[in-house]
């Protein structure tokens, strides 16, 4: 009757002109935003295969078709055919064909440094016949400790000492005991996730950030991610204030916030967080009684000449409330070897610590990968050179993208580490929106055959940012990305 | 709109996840299966109707307000024990962790025999890789492979990887079915296998049904971070611990009817602990029953390959492929495999989703990317598994050797008078030791278990960390130990038993002593020591 009655005023021009605009207009855009969900959320393919097969239930009407049957997080959350590991799919079918001037797609979206693997490949070859010597079955087959063998944990300090600091005076100092090696930092992203939150709970994460935290922290935990925006106006650094706001707007909500994950050096962006900011988030985090976790997977690949600083050195120098710092590394990516999904979880907390290696016997390493990767940071010579000439190739390869980039007339951030370009290409969309900025990523992948990852699924609140990430590349493939990048640019221009 | 969508989808796989995260779908999914949990916890408690319940429910729940007022913060999963490390089959692990036997530094020392592990075939693998060192990557043979190995990182896993897999498993089951290679899902072993099925099936508070005894691990695997419930579907030694029909329904109506929404069936065949495989008509049967109720059926076939004689061990995957659709719904029958048991490679963490449901076979695999195999690993497997010379030969040789071992062991423990359960699969026995107990309770059997571990020094484990309903009933490994250790655990047994029978004969006088040797034993290790991580079988 509310409705009617203002809506009658209209007709009878009895005043209520404003209302009777205001609610007719209203009615409009709800339709449009009821048609407009129907449509965009079309039934999951899963659902009608699930749904044929449901015959028998449909009959009995007990328990009609499998939507029901399956669980939840299965059709709730139909998340698109992979995450960032994955994405390659369908794109390096092709890419392999892209070598020297092939027409394939060049894969730019998937985090991976293939600059360096040569090195690693060359000192397996001299040192195999060693390692087959020492092969000993039953410290390979039988059941180990399922948070990583000791001789590995043992070794990882020092090998990750040197990964996270050029300079080898300011080594960090690991404590084994506080290791625990998962299969993958994925899985050690969300083994803590698991460990410091229940569902419902929710973790600050500036904002752009690595899409692959969706699943890792979300999923399968029911936790949630409060995304904080960095802007370009600051170079995307993380700000405290943006932090705050995050954190009393939740609060607001009544929803609980657990902790702040951050990555250092930060994917997207590249950025790398200084000591001061480090110690404003400790700071904050004590402040509201949270957690930081720090996801420090691309520390071994800083290479901008600029310190990066470790949350292990932090601690270490500064007297800290360590107990609520958890870092997650990745030891297979800084070795150019992601295959072999290594990663860590470095937290200064006993009771996670003891969680989480109860956790791994859900995500453990494979213990031959284990036993190669001990003989392999055993090389004391090697690692170091490995490292030094690492980010040497990785300095290069930023430096002849950005070259590249320039000549096209198109911004980038500066990179100082991981193996990504934050690239803005906001003066080649048509619409400064998402629409328009997945429009352009529609065009490069279509026209440009090149593979990147929008901004807007790194949740960037500025459209037009792309992660183009350069280590994938080898060097012959720098005039190709040269040539496909004008080509999107020239049409993008005619377009407009 | 739609056209829009699927360009997107075209250029970007994570399309989908961008939606998903922004419509707030999951936040709603997951606030309504909250609360349900906490109405089921509440019911379950009421269902079990345990004072010791509630007030334990209530604790939980004050420990993790505690947890907020102070500096731990951690989450329920984190603080919760639902990872079940405190039950008496983890106290043998300390026992023998603590003072591990070694035939000529501590010959004194417990036992092991609380691990299902095979260690009867360990030279054959070592033996294959020595002649195919090219398999390991790293060696110069190897090395050209390399690349790709190194770089890969697919949630998919290598294709040869898969078809390799799915090849073995249809030669462990006698290439009775064959495999789809492109419905193998991998995690990290069969605790992972588990608990992604879990993931993919249910939601928290959900319940499963397990005919017990059952493996201790499985509360963890199925239940810690899945938040889902295991309702036991009591087996006896009337009938030789077999899953009827009856029992199941049975046990399905007494769930309903306590407000748990089943979701399905979980059970291990070959069975662990008792080590029996079922027969086709049983087989047959629970695939009708989840059929016709609508609930899942997982199997749990890490053992396939360890039959080592007749019956035969049949697959559930032989009764989908022979029965007909009306019988028997695709859709609901999913197995975990792993390598651990069958290759004995626990060390590996090889486990294997393979399910006749698309979406769960898409929704396992992208959950897979929290537990990939290694590509290393990968890529040896697959060489190792695609040769048949070695894999046929492999198959032989495991059910000899358990066949023999078997033989060994009960037969040395039948002069004793002791009987274990008939079977003929897996790496243990289930031992009868209920003419043994003092009383035939629970407590009956903790204290004869103790009285093992600290006499005779061996760890075995006791049937009420099974959730065995009747006590009395042990589970003892055979297979992860050498001929001499083997001698020198069945010597011990043997000594333990005419001792407790000579106790037999002069009955009350010793009575009374042994209680206060009891008290006696009551040992502060088993609290005190912290529990090492290995993986468990």
């Amino acid at each position: 009757m509310r409705i009617i009655v203002p809506l009658q005023g209209v007709v009878q021009g009895r005043g209520g002109l404003v209302l009777g605009s205001v609610i007719p207009c209203a009615l409009f855009y709800f339709l449009q935003l009821y048609l407009k969900r129907n449509r965009t959320s079309p039934q999951p393919q899963t659902d009608d295969a699930a749904g044929e097969s449901g015959e028998v239930g449909n009959e009995e009407g007990v328990g009609s078709g499998l939507q029901r049957t399956v669980s939840n997080r299965s059709l709730v959350l139909p998340r698109g055919s992979g995450g960032p590991a994955h994405v390659s799919i369908r794109g390096s079918l092709v890419a392999k064909a892209a070598g020297n001037g092939g027409d394939g797609v060049l894969e730019m979206g998937v985090d991976e440094n293939k600059l360096s693997y040569d090195l690693v490949g060359d000192w397996l070859q001299e040192n195999a016949m060693l390692w087959a010597e020492g092969w000993n079955m039953s410290g390979i087959a039988t059941s180990q400790p399922s948070d990583g063998l000791m001789q590995l944990k043992v070794i990882i300090p020092q090998a990750v000492a040197g990964f996270m600091s050029e300079a080898v005076e300011r080594a960090v100092s690991f404590n084994p005991s506080q290791i625990v090696l998962t299969s993958g930092a994925s899985s050690a992203i969300e083994m803590l996730s698991f460990c410091l939150a229940d569902p419902g709970n929710a973790f600050l994460v500036p904002s752009p950030y690595n899409p692959g935290f969706d699943r890792d922290v979300k999923w399968r935990t029911g936790v949630e991610i409060i995304p904080v925006p960095c802007r370009s106006a600051d170079n995307f650094n993380v700000s405290i204030t943006a932090l705050d706001r995050a954190f009393n707007q939740a609060k607001k909500r009544g929803q609980k916030v657990r902790g702040v994950i951050i990555s250092n050096p930060s994917n997207p962006v590249g950025n790398l967080i200084t000591r001061e900011g480090l110690l404003d988030l400790v700071d904050f985090a004590r402040d509201k009684n949270i957690h930081i976790i720090s996801n420090e997977i691309f520390a071994g690949s800083s290479y901008g000449g600029e310190e990066f600083v470790s949350f292990a050195e932090l601690t270490e120098s500064v007297d800290i409330d360590c107990d609520r710092v958890h870092i997650v590394y990745d030891l297979s990516n800084d070795l150019s070897l992601p295959g072999f999904r290594t990663g860590l979880i470095y937290s200064f907390n006993k009771h996670v610590v003891a969680a989480a290696t109860k956790l791994t016997r859900f995500s453990s390493v494979s213990a031959p990968t284990q036993r190669i990767l001990v003989s392999m940071l055993s090389d004391t010579k090697f690692i170091e050179n490995y490292i030094k000439t690492n980010r040497e190739k990785l300095r290069r390869a930023t430096a002849m993208f950005v070259a590249v980039l320039q000549e096209l007339g198109i911004q980038c951030m500066k990179s100082r580490g991981g193996f990504c370009c934050w690239v803005d290409m906001s003066c080649l969309i048509r619409s400064y929106s998402e629409k328009g900025e997945l429009e352009l990523g529609d065009k490069l992948l279509s026209i440009g055959k090149v593979n990147v990852t929008p901004g807007s699924l790194c949740h960037c609140i500025e459209p037009g940012w792309f992660r183009f990430c350069f280590a994938a590349l080898s060097e012959d493939d720098f005039p190709v990305i040269m040539v496909r990048l004008r080509k999107v640019s020239e049409t993008c221009k005619v377009c407009s | 709109m739609e056209d829009l969508n699927s360009k997107h989808h075209t250029f970007h796989g994570l399309r989908g996840w961008h939606s998903a995260g922004d419509g707030g779908g999951g936040a709603g999914g997951t606030m309504l299966t909250k609360s349900s949990r906490r109405k089921r916890a509440d019911s379950r408690n009421a269902h079990r109707g345990g004072n010791i319940e509630q007030l334990h429910h209530q604790h939980r729940k004050m420990s993790f307000l505690d947890c907020e007022t102070n500096h731990l913060l951690l989450s329920k999963i984190a603080t919760s024990s639902r990872h079940g490390e405190n039950s008496h089959y983890f106290d043998g692990w300390k026992a023998y962790d603590s003072d591990p036997y070694h035939p000529t530094e501590n010959p004194n020392g417990v036992i092991q025999m609380g691990l299902a592990e095979n260690q009867l075939c360990f030279e054959l693998i070592k033996e294959w890789i020595m002649e195919n060192p090219e398999a390991s990557i790293c060696t110069s043979e190897g090395v050209n492979d390399f690349r790709d190995v190194a770089i890969f990182q697919d949630y998919h896993g290598f294709s040869r990887f898969r078809n390799a897999i799915a090849k073995f498993m249809g030669r462990v089951r006698g290439d009775c079915v064959m495999f789809d290679p492109d419905r193998i899902v991998m995690s990290g072993g069969a605790t992972g296998a588990n608990e992604t099925i879990m993931f993919c099936l249910a939601d928290p508070g959900d319940a499963f049904l397990i005919p017990s005894p059952y493996y201790p691990g499985f509360d963890r695997d199925l239940g810690w971070r899945t938040g889902v419930q295991l309702i036991p579907v009591s087996c006896d030694s009337s009938n030789n611990f077999k899953i009827t029909r009856d029992c199941l329904e049975a046990a399905l109506k007494h769930a309903q009817k306590s407000n748990f929404n089943v979701k399905g069936l979980i059970m291990a065949n070959p069975s662990n602990p008792l080590g029996t495989v079922m027969d086709r008509d049983t087989l047959v049967d629970t695939v009708a029953f989840v059929s016709e109720r609508r609930i899942h059926l997982v199997c749990d076939e890490i053992y396939a390959a360890t039959t080592f004689s007749s019956p035969a061990f049949v697959s559930v995957a032989e009764v989908v492929e022979s029965s007909d659709r009306l019988k028997c719904n695709r859709d609901l029958i999913h197995i975990v495999y792993s390598l651990s048991k069958d290759m004995g490679l626990p060390g590996f963490r090889v486990g294997v989703i393979y399910s006749y449901n698309d979406a769960v076979v898409n929704t396992a695999r992208r959950m897979s990317s929290f537990g990939l195999v290694s590509t290393q690993t990968q890529h040896m497997l697959a060489a190792m598994l695609s040769d048949d010379r070695f894999v046929d030969r492999f198959l032989v040789e495991v059910p000899k050797r358990l066949a023999n071992r078997h033989q060994i062991f009960t037969e040395g423990i039948a002069k004793l008078g002791i009987s274990c359960l008939k079977s003929n699969a897996g790496l243990f026995v289930w031992m009868d030791f209920r003419h043994l107990l003092e009383e035939p309770t629970l407590k009956g059997e903790l204290s004869l278990w103790k009285l093992i571990i600290d006499d005779v020094k061996i760890n075995v484990s006791p049937g009420s960390s099974f959730h065995c309903s009747e006590p009395g009933w042990f589970r003892v490994c055979f297979a992860n130990m050498d001929d001499e250790t083997m001698e020198v655990a069945l010597r011990q047994i043997e000594a333990f038993v005419s001792e407790e029978s000579d106790k037999e004969n002069v009955v009350e006088k010793k009575r009374s002593w042994r209680r206060n040797l009891r008290l006696s034993l009551k040992s502060p290790r088993y609290e005190e020591s912290i529990l090492s991580t290995y993986v468990l079988p």
